[in-house]
Parts: structure tokens; sequence; C-alpha cells
């Protein structure tokens, strides 16, 4: 685990087929032909953009390539490529919707990106509500689109409006962290009650439980988890939730 | 981003029907403040109030200036209290958000104007030395209620602060440094606190928002007492009206507070007395 700063030269094998994720640009190779593209050249350097330690996962089951990318703490999101997001629409028009993710620009939402749209049905999303989607672009000099519906099926798979509940914004890593397959914190807590959950890599969670108590009990858990103040054990989650939901 | 994005409309929906069952959403009662940490830090008049997870930072500093023509006996008290973007990223540098003139003006009438410091007692040499008190406030994180807190933080930097000790000798002053003599409390009268509540439709007020329960909210309320229950300040500008009862009802619990924050407040003056060496023997 190497720790990177903004500007670092990162030196990845470049034998295999590599993927870069957030944090890791390829740089302009100062080599004599300026024209080729980083794989031809074996040498070419890649440059950390983030601060934070240099992660690397190797591909599921056929996609064979590593992908590499500067994990840090931070709570400005910055949006990347077919990362899950919650956001707010804030402004809709006759193409689409505008939805605040909390990033430093607006990401644009087509009124098509959405599971069974036609020109004819388009989606109603009213401002204000909280949608569940995935950014389909992300680049630092355009606009960042989002989709509410899973590209390769075409079906909605949970993307979409999130109805009722509670959002609360954490850092990223937090959110991050809760994405990975093995973190124990939510089946401790589905083991206390059951309840929906939508973590978004831009730092907001939202869930929804059966009553307001079990609901803001998450809150605080999660909350307190964040801080390290609650062990992510079941033993102290189940303890933590019968103090906050009394 | 300068102005902040309304949050969702199932974050007022959640928090309405919340307040309808009298739960708040951080657990604490209607009527329940956060917790206060009052820090004593470093030199003698700087003061840093936790007040949950909001964060303030009160420092006093004196110099000695000609005072005022027409007020000859009187020093000054000055109070700079800007809202940097350390706060929190929706407030700018350099422009006063509408909450920050609000917070300014609340805490010159708090402390200012109900003369919670006595200025006369400022005076050295009358027409021509008077000590000038710099109160300066850094907001070092907005969790909701930077006012409660501010006012906290000012209050006990003001009863924390020393003045060097003067020595008028016909027309001479003489400083002494802290090393030859051991400074002075300043003269306070009272110690004026605030509490702020907030006001949600057919609802019972609520004590100490915190920041996503007052950007929620369709009225806000803050009253300055002090401990001796006088009401200095009573401060609602506009949002849902309020009856003459409702008010006094507030006022009551407002009393209270008061009262355990002084008293908290005293115990961390105490408590840094003990520790802290003052004076030089």
């Amino acid at each position: 685990m190497t720790l990177v700063l903004p500007g670092d030269t990162v030196s990845l094998p470049s034998t295999s087929a590599l993927t870069l994720g957030p944090g890791i640009s390829a740089s302009s190779s100062r080599s004599s032909d300026p024209y080729a593209g980083p794989s031809a050249d074996a040498s070419s350097s890649f440059i950390a953009t983030r601060l934070g330690l240099l992660s690397s996962q190797k591909g599921k089951g056929k996609d064979t390539s590593e992908s590499y990318w500067v994990d840090g703490r931070s709570k400005r999101y910055i949006p990347a490529q077919r990362e899950l997001v919650l956001g707010t629409v804030i402004a809709r028009h006759s193409e689409g919707f505008r939805v605040d993710l909390g990033s430093s620009q607006m990401a644009s939402l087509d009124a098509l990106a959405f599971e069974g749209a036609t020109k004819r049905s388009k989606p109603n999303l009213k401002v204000g509500m909280l949608v569940y989607a995935r950014v389909s672009l992300a680049n630092r000099d355009m606009e960042t689109e989002i989709e509410c519906f899973d590209a390769a099926s075409g079906k909605a798979e949970g993307f979409g409006e999130l109805k009722g509940g509670l959002m609360i914004t954490t850092s990223l890593e937090f959110a991050r962290q809760l994405l990975t397959p093995k973190h124990p914190l939510l089946p401790a807590l589905a083991a206390q009650f059951p309840f929906e959950i939508a973590v978004g890599m831009n730092g907001r969670i939202w869930f929804k439980a059966g009553d307001v108590s079990q609901t803001i009990a998450i809150k605080r858990v999660l909350e307190r988890a964040e801080k390290g103040e609650v062990g992510t054990g079941k033993e102290e989650v189940g303890r933590a939730v019968r103090e906050f939901a009394a | 981003m300068p102005r902040e994005i309304e949050p969702p409309t199932i974050q007022r929906d959640f928090l309405l029907a919340a307040l309808a069952e009298g739960k708040r959403l951080d657990g604490r009662l209607p009527l329940e403040m956060r917790q206060v940490r009052i820090e004593f830090r470093g030199e003698l008049g700087s003061c840093e109030v936790h007040l949950g997870d909001t964060v303030v930072l009160a420092q006093i500093t004196a110099t000695i200036v000609k005072p005022r023509d027409d007020r000859p006996y009187e020093g000054f008290l000055l109070i700079n209290s800007e809202i940097s973007p350390m706060a929190s990223s929706l407030y700018e540098a350099g422009r006063s958000s509408e909450d920050e003139v609000m917070i300014t003006r609340l805490l010159e009438k708090s402390i200012r104007r109900t003369e919670a410091v006595d200025r006369e007692a400022l005076c050295i040499l009358a027409g021509e030395k008077v000590w000038q008190l710099r109160l300066s406030l850094h907001f070092l994180a907005d969790e909701g209620n930077l006012l409660d807190a501010a006012a906290l933080a000012a209050m006990g930097a003001l009863r924390h602060f020393r003045k060097p000790e003067v020595e008028v000798l016909g027309d001479e002053v003489i400083v002494h440094s802290p090393d030859e003599r051991a400074p002075v409390l300043l003269a306070i009268h009272h110690t004026p606190l605030c509490v702020s509540f907030a006001y949600y439709p057919d609802l019972p007020p609520i004590l100490d928002p915190t920041h996503l329960e007052s950007v929620l909210a369709t009225g806000t309320l803050s009253l300055t007492l002090n401990a001796q229950r006088e009401l200095c300040v009573l401060s609602k500008a506009g949002g849902t009206p309020l009856a003459a009862d409702e008010i006094m009802g507030v006022v009551r619990v407002a009393v209270d507070r008061v009262r355990d924050l002084i008293r908290t407040l005293e115990e961390a003056l105490e408590r840094d007395r003990a520790e802290r060496v003052v004076e030089v023997r």
C-alpha cells in the first residue's frame, strides 16, 4: 500500500490490460512521438491526481484486467464513470432533468434513460425527488450524465425514484466501505430489523425502515460507525440499535 | 457552491413525521440541547465551544488607544464575526450571507448593547488612553445553531481574559507585563447567553436546531437571557406567527437552559483557574 500525492508518478506493470480508476490518469508521453497512445509506449507513466493509498483489484471472471485507483478520504464528490450515486432533482426541462450530486457541477439525467421510457411516456419526476442512478458519462470538461437503468440489460435494477425514508451525507470513504461485499455493518443491522438501503458513492446514503424510530436508529448507528464510535460486530450494533430505538 | 441546494422532499417529510411523534433525528427530546464542551486553550481570552458538532472559537486581544472625544471615559469593545468557508462550503469568503448578518447583529445586541462588559472600567487615563478590546469569532464548523455557540464562546472568552495591570503616575502610564504583575480580569456585569428555537407548522418548537432542522424550519426565534432571569434580546425575523403565550412558554424554557449553560461555563472556568498559572510570585 503506497501513499501517493497528487502529481506523483505511479509505476504500474504495463504488461496486462489495465483499468484506470479515479485518481490515476495517464500522463502524456514525453517521448519523441507525441501521437502514440499510452499503450504503444511501454514505459508510459501514470500520474496520481488524488491524495491517498494506491489500491488495486483483479478483475473478476472473464475480466482479466487489473484495476488501479487511488483510495483517499474526502467529502467532496468528483463524478467517475459507472459509479452508483444518489441525486436530488433540481430542475426539469423538455429533454430531461438536472440533478444535484453534491459535486461542483450538476448532472443531467435524460428523460429516456429509464426502463421502458419512450417519447410518449416519459417518467414523471418532480423537483425535490431523490433518485438512485449510475454515472454514464463523467469527464471533467463536460457536464456529467447519469442514467436510471442498467444499460446492458435495459431494466431498472433498483434505479429511479426513492420514496420515503431518510437520507444522510457521509464521507466518500465510508460509503465505499459500506459497498464492499464483506463489510459486516449492514448485515449486523439487518439482523435487528428489515430495512431498505441505497448507498451512493457520492457520500449519500438513503434508507427506510418499518417506522420512524427504526429509521432514526439506522441513521444514528451509521453516523456513529463512521466516526468509529460503534464497532461493526453483531453484538455492538444490536446494543446500539436498542439504545437508539428506545 | 455558494447557495445551498434545497434538501430532497423526503427529508422534510421524514422530519415532520418524526417531530409529530416527538422524535428528533439525533435522538434528542424536542427541548433538549446538544452536549456542550467548553475549552480554554493556550492564552488568556481564548475559548473554544463545541455544541454537538458545531465549533466556534472566540479570541480576545487588547490594545491601548485614544478614546472618543465625546466619551473620554469609555473603552471600546469591537466584535468581529465573519463566517469563512471553513465553517461550511455554503459560506463565501468576503461576502456576508444572511445568516452572518443576523449573527453579527444579535451578538452586538446581546453583548454590546446590554453592557455586559463595563467599558468605563477599561479607562486608563481619561481622554488619553483607554483599552480597546477586540473580540474575534472564528466559526470552525457549522452543524446548526452558530449563534448560541458563538454567544457562549464570546462570554467564555470575555470572562477568561485578563488585561495587563496598568499603573498611572500623574501623566505617566506604565503597562506591566504579565511576568511582573498578575493580569486583571475584566469587569463583567452579567453573562448574556443566547438560545435559539426552530418552528414548524402546527408543531411545538424545538431547541438548538441542527443544520438540517434549521434549513427546513418555517420560523426561528432567538432569545438572549442572563442568570438574573432578565430577557435581554428577543429576535424573531419573519416566519410562522406566534401567540404571546407561546412565546412566554418558550421564554420559561430558555431561562432554565441559560441557567444550565452558565453553570457549565462557570465549572469550565473553575477547572481552568485551578490548572492555569496566572501570576508569578
